[in-house]
Order: C-alpha cells, then structure tokens, then sequence
C-alpha cells in the first residue's frame, strides 16, 4: 500500500513537472489525430533541439527542431511506437538527442547517485544514532553499590 | 583620467588586499590591539578602493566615452540611461568588477559590525576574505581588465545585448551577486573558526544573519531571474534547468540547508561539524557557479564571452579555495567536540531530515549539470541531461521535504511526540484532504497526479498558519488574548512561518499551472477572436513602432469577458535591434488577480496572417509571490530583537539597572 502510494507520488510530481515545457511549434504541424498529436508533443518535450541551448524541440524556433517535430510525427503516423521513434531519432543523431539519457554502462552513476546518496545518508544517520543511543547508556549498578544506594536513602 | 584613475585604485585595491591577508592572520597570531585596528582600517580601504574604480567605471559608460573597449562593446549612445548604468555588469569585466565590489563591501560590514567579535576570530575571517578578494582583483588585473583603451576611439558603440536590455537584468544581477558572494562571510567564519579549532554556539549567531541575509539577497535574485526569463523569452516558460540557472539553485540549496543547521547548533551546540561543512560546500558552490558562467564551459545568455584563459584561471581559484578549506577541515574536524544528544524525533531530528533531503537535491542537480561535461572530457561521449531528468530526480526529492515542513516547528527540542503534533495538525490534514477531494472532483486530465500536488502545498501552507497559531494559543484563549499573544512573539517566528508559507505558495503555484493551464497556437488575422479561459481574446492590429535603439511589429489585443465587457488590452511584439540586428519577443502579459494571459507573437504567414501563442497561466503568479514570501520571512527573522546589533547589551544594561 505504502510502496504503491509512494510511486504514486513520484509519478505525479514527475508529470506535473513535465509538461510545464511550453511549445514553439507552428499549427499547421499539429496532426489530426489528437491521441497521436499528444504523444507526438511528449516525445518532442525529451528531445533535444541539436543546434539550441538546452531546449527542446518542442520549445525551439530553430528550423531543424521544426524538421525534427515534423519527423517525430511522420514516424508516428507510420505506425511507431514512442520507443522507436526515440530508437530512430538516436541511431540518427546519437545519444546527444535524449535529454533524459538513458539508464546504461555511462550513465548508471548519473541516475544511481541520488539513490546511493539517500541510502548513505539514511544509513550514517542511523548508525550514528544507535551509536550515541549506547554509548548514552550508563552501565547498571553493581549489587554492592545497590546496598549501599538503599543504606543511603534509608538513613534519609 | 578617470578611467586610469580607476585602473590605479583597482591595483591599490589589489596590494592591500595583500596587506589584510598578511596583517589579518599575523594579528591573530600575536594579538595586538594596534594590529587588530589596522586589519579593519585596512579591510575599509579595499572596499573604498573598489568602490572608487567601480564609480569610474559607471561614470565611463555613462558619458559614453567609447575609447574604453568595455563601453565601445556594451553601450550605445541611444540607449535609455537605466540600460547605459545596468551595461556596466551586463558584460564579463564588468560583472567581475562588482562581484569584488560586493565581497569587498561584505568584508567591511564584518569590520563595522563586527564590533563584538572576539579580536582573534574577526582578524582571521578578515584576512580569509581578503584571501579571496585578492584572488578576484588579480583575476580582474590578469585577464579581464575593464579599464583597457582602445586606440583609436569610435563615434558609437556596439550595443548592449539586446536581451539584457531589460529592467528585470538591471537588478537580476547585483541581487544574485549579494547572494553569491554573501555565502562568503559564513565561508571566511568557517575556516576561521577551524583555523582557531574552537567553535561555539556564538559562532553560529554570528554566522546566521549573514546567511539568512546572503540567502534572502539569493532568493530575491533567483526568482527576478525566473520571472525575467518567463516574460522575456517569450515560451512562457519559468524555469528550465539549464546549467546556469543550475548554477545559482545549488548554492540556494544547500544555503537553505546551512541555515536550519546553523538553528541547531545555535541552540543546542549540535552538528557543528557539518554547519562547519555546510558553509564550506555552499561558498563552494557560488564559485563553481562563478566559473561554470564566467569561463565559457557553458555557452548560454549569462556567459558574454568566452576565454579559456579565463577558465583556467577561475578553475584554479576554485580548486585552492575549495580544496584549501577541505584539507583544514579534514586536519580539524575531528579536533572538534560534539555536543548536544538528541532523540531521532525532535526539533534537531527534523531539522536533520531537511538537510539530509536539500542536500541530496543539492547532489544530484550537481550531477545533472556536470555530468555531460566530465563525461565527454573523459571518453568523448556527448550527452544530454536536460529538463526529463531533473524533474525525474528532483522532484521526488522535494516531496518529503514538504510533508515534513508542518512538523518541524511543532516538535520539540532534543525529545519531540510525532503524535502530539499530528493532532495539533490536524485541521491542516484535513483542509488538505478537502483539496485533494475537491481536485478530484473538479480535475479531468491527470487527477490524482494533481490532487495529490495540490494537497501536498495546501498541507505545507496550513501547517505553517497552525504553527503560528498554536504559537499564538487560538482556541485555548479568546481570539483577543491570541492576537495579543500573536504581535508577542518572536519575529523569528515570523521568519518561519514566512519561509515555510512561501515554499508551499510557491509549489501550489507550480501545480496548478502545470495541471491547468491551457496553451492555443493559431494563425489569426486581425479582428479574429479566441477563447482563452473564461475569457476572450481579440486581435486588433498589428502595427510598426521605433522606440530609441530599437524597431518593432505591435500586435494589439484586447480582452472581454463572458458578458462581452471590456477586461484589458494587450500589446504583444517582435523587436529588431537595430545596432546588432537581433531580434527578441516582447511578451504581452496580462495578470488577473493571481493569474496571467501570455500572448507572444510568432512568424508571418504568406497571406497576410500571425501566428499567436497563447498561454492560459492560472495562479502562475504564485510561484513568485512564494518567493517573495520567502524574502519577506528572512527581512522579519533578520530583525529579531537577539540579532539587532546592540540588542543584547541594551538588555543586559536594563537588567542591571533593574536589580540595582
């Protein structure tokens, strides 16, 4: 329950964040179909306009990210999926054009360190306070020094 | 003459500098009063000298005087006055000329404010400042001189960049600057105080309202910045994780973090070390944001020129700064003692967990902005880490971050009860869960992806008023007795309920135009009409205009509502600069109440029509406004009673009166 709420979560912040990216493309590209239209933007929102400065294609006014939102849809129209379309577009223009990279032999430590860093974080932070919680501890008095405690308060 | 004026006061500036470095550590070393004086008399005339060359600076691009290669590249005889003042850090040298002058200006503060520091400490933060004040004076000197002539004087200049020609960049700038560079004062207290290898709970009240005052000046300049690039270039868009809107996040970040930290060992002397840690990191992270912009490693708006000797130059102040205060700290941390237990649920324990959180988010921006760099210095491979990432990564992040704001405030010090501050929230939940249910109901598109963003901000905006409050005692008194009791407390309150209000204004406002707004594309010819919102949107005419350096197209609309009555009108443009022929888009926008219509022009069709974006932004405005909350939140704490200089003596004087 807990698990399925979390990524719940996740998802939603992610999406609500992924479509604030506003478009700069023209409307005679839009295709008819909306279905096919929505997917074709959210592609082009992950691409990347080649000759911009960090800007998707879906943002940029340059005439090769008009091209390539016009490609995004052609391939869409034939009939790709979305992961043959990002397929076509890498085989093309290399891995440069994603700019959510892929999960791989060079990227796992990009995607991996927000991860291994919480995981660090919560672990020195747990570990130090089992640490301090004993090292807190007072050891237990001995029998004798039980006897002479209660000789004290009874002489109060 | 001035200007050459101002070239001799810069190389003063420079070799006493020198001389507060040297006078600053050696007074410490032997203690002697006439030293201690002169290392701040000295500290006053660096910034005096600064100042001075900054002033001729000023007065060069003001009288227009194009024999200065810095005035002939960004000025023009045309330009409106404002532009002619904000030209003078609209460049690269010039921007490095009031980076110093506001670390210089930072360092005298110390020296006049710091009346009541122990002796030892104020030399040796003053010659750690004067350290890197004379890294910077001599990067300036060395490689990006602003005094430099040319030969042969031209009648005009080549222009401002028409982008920066705008008022948002007049004081983007200098407000991102005295953030930055503010950072540097914690920075210098920290490797004084490992220098000294004592630090105490003094130490952090003497470190905190130079933090909050960095972070509030970053703050500001952050969202000037966001709200610059929103109406500016013209995509409506406010943020875009480019590398060095990145640059000026991380420092914010972990800033943030310094600050909760700093609260801590204030009160209960704990997490020295990382406070320590923390004010080396944030520093650190202004300057990698210095040279990340300055060196042209990224090419973007903010970066005006690119010179590799530029780079390396900053690369290597980097690296001795950075790595100078983290080899003294690894050789001092360990003589540092610990103090302060605390329970996992407590005030500490919460605070812990936000830095632990801000931190981490901290991490992986910097990952994401420098990962393609290394990656392609090291085996050539080009890649992309853009807008997906980020807000794959770090918007998870943020979210515990503002579950637990509500808590934070409510738990006490060393042993706090989760329970009994979750029923002192309990009306927040529930006014949070009304939201979510009211989203449901009203949301189509994505519902629970929104209803739970829109609750997770009205559950950190209601929890910081029941902060307030149960701070205040509404429902235990009368509502008299609570307001009584409210004008009573603290201003430091204030500055968190100001803080943590702002974080939860700002992420509604994020939400809801992400969910809600409403974009339109389409060509229209004038006196065709559109429905924006509940609102509708009429193109008028389209006409030409010249203004004093610059020619543009003047799209008019006007807005009517339901009933057909007049709301606004608009003007929406494509400009062309005439001395660089660049063009920009000048957005029309038109806020109601706390939302906005973004027209922006696109190109001409063949038969006679625009293209026109339209953007429907509900409650956009928020996300600034938070900010500006936020702000607001660091001006109250900043005046609290126990931070005003002098306040603490006024007291105690009373109180020995009173028991006379």
């Amino acid at each position: 329950m807990m698990a399925r709420l979390l990524r719940g979560a996740l998802a939603a912040i992610c999406l609500l964040l992924s479509v604030i990216a506003a478009p700069a493309w023209n409307p005679g590209e839009a295709l008819q179909d909306p279905v096919l239209e929505q997917r074709a933007r959210a592609i082009s929102a992950e691409l990347r306009c080649l000759v911009c400065q960090n800007q998707s294609i879906d943002d940029s006014d340059a005439d090769l990210a008009r091209d390539l939102r016009v490609l995004v849809r052609q391939r869409l129209v034939v009939g790709d999926t979305d992961s043959e379309v990002f397929d076509f577009m890498v085989a093309r223009y290399g891995e440069f054009v994603l700019l959510k990279p892929r999960m791989g032999a060079k990227t796992w430590l990009l995607w991996g360190l927000p991860v291994a860093l919480l995981l660090t974080g919560c672990g020195v932070l747990f570990l130090g306070n089992r640490k301090r919680s004993n090292s807190r501890r007072l050891p237990e008095l001995t029998d004798s020094e039980k006897e002479r405690l209660a000789e004290i308060v009874q002489s109060q | 003459m001035i200007v050459e004026f101002g070239h001799f006061a810069l190389v003063l500036a420079l070799a006493l500098s020198a001389a507060q470095v040297i006078l600053g550590f050696a007074a410490a070393r032997v203690a002697d009063v006439r030293m201690f004086q002169a290392t701040g008399n000295v500290t006053l005339t660096v910034f005096t000298c600064v100042a001075l060359a900054f002033a001729s600076l000023m007065h060069a691009h003001f009288s227009s005087d194009f024999s200065v290669i810095n005035v002939f590249e960004n000025s023009h005889t045309k330009i409106p006055l404002i532009f002619k003042v904000s030209g003078v850090w609209g460049n690269h040298e010039g921007s490095m000329l009031l980076w110093a002058l506001i670390l210089t200006l930072f360092s005298a503060l110390v020296a006049v404010f710091g009346a009541n520091l122990p002796d030892r400490l104020k030399s040796n933060v003053l010659a750690v400042q004067g350290l890197i004040a004379s890294a910077f004076l001599l990067f300036i000197l060395a490689t990006s001189n602003p005094f430099a002539r040319l030969p042969n004087a031209p009648i005009e200049g080549r222009d401002l960049n028409p982008v920066l020609q705008d008022f948002g960049l007049a004081i983007h700038p200098p407000l991102l600057y005295l953030g930055y560079v503010g950072f540097s004062v914690a920075f210098s207290f920290a490797v004084a105080a490992l220098i000294d290898g004592r630090i105490d709970a003094a130490w952090a009240r003497w470190v905190r309202p130079w933090t909050l005052a960095a972070w509030m000046f970053l703050t500001a300049g952050i969202a000037m910045g966001s709200y610059w690039a929103y109406y500016e270039l013209g995509w409506g868009g406010w943020w875009f994780w480019d590398p060095v809107e990145n640059a000026s996040f991380m420092p914010w970040l972990t800033g943030t973090a310094l600050l909760h930290s700093a609260v801590v060992m204030e009160k209960r002397g704990a997490l020295k070390i990382w406070t320590l840690l923390l004010a080396i990191i944030t520093f650190s992270f202004s300057l990698l944001g210095t040279f990340l912009v300055r060196s042209g490693v990224l090419t973007s708006v903010h970066s005006f020129a690119s010179d590799p000797s530029r780079g390396l130059f900053i690369l290597v102040i980097l690296c001795i700064f950075v790595g100078g205060a983290l080899t003294l700290f690894a050789l001092r941390a360990s003589q540092i003692e610990q103090g302060g237990l605390f329970q996992p649920i407590s005030r500490e324990g919460a605070l812990v967990f936000n830095n632990l959180f801000l931190t981490i988010s901290a991490a992986t921006v910097l990952t994401g902005t420098l990962y393609p760099l290394i990656l392609e210095a090291l085996t050539g491979q080009k890649i992309s880490v853009g807008a997906p990432f980020f807000n794959l990564t770090f918007g998870p992040l943020m979210v515990p971050l503002l579950m637990a704001i509500p808590f934070g405030p409510l738990l006490a010090w060393k042993r706090g009860d989760l329970f009994a501050a979750g029923q002192r929230l309990m009306w927040a939940f529930a006014l949070a869960l009304v939201a979510v249910l009211v989203m449901l109901y009203v949301a189509t598109g994505a519902p629970i992806l929104a209803a739970f963003g829109v609750g997770l901000a009205i559950w950190a905006i209601a929890g910081s008023f029941a902060d307030l409050l149960g701070k205040a005692g509404l429902g235990k008194n009368s509502v008299g007795v609570a307001i009584t009791r409210l004008s009573g407390l603290p201003r430091s309150v204030f500055g968190t309920f100001l803080g943590h209000l702002g974080m939860g204004v700002t992420a509604l406002g994020i939400v809801i135009v992400s969910v809600f707004g409403t974009e339109t594309v389409l060509t229209m010819k004038p006196g065709d009409k559109v429905e924006v919102a509940s609102y509708t949107l009429t193109f008028d005419d389209l006409t030409p205009f010249t203004g004093p350096n610059y020619s543009e197209l003047q799209g008019a609309f006007h807005l009517t509502g339901k009933d057909g009555e007049a709301v606004s009108t608009l003007i929406s443009s494509k400009r062309q600069y005439i001395a660089r022929g660049m063009p920009t888009t000048e957005a029309g926008i038109d806020t109601h109440w706390l939302s906005q219509v973004y027209v922006s022009l696109g190109d001409n069709t063949d038969d006679g029509a625009t293209v026109v974006r339209i953007w429907w932004k509900p409650l956009v405005t928020l996300i600034w406004f938070g900010a500006v909350l936020m702000v607001f939140g660091a001006v109250a704490s900043l005046s609290d009673r126990r931070l005003r200089v002098g306040a603490p003596k006024a007291a105690r004087r009373a109180a020995a009166m009173a028991a006379q």
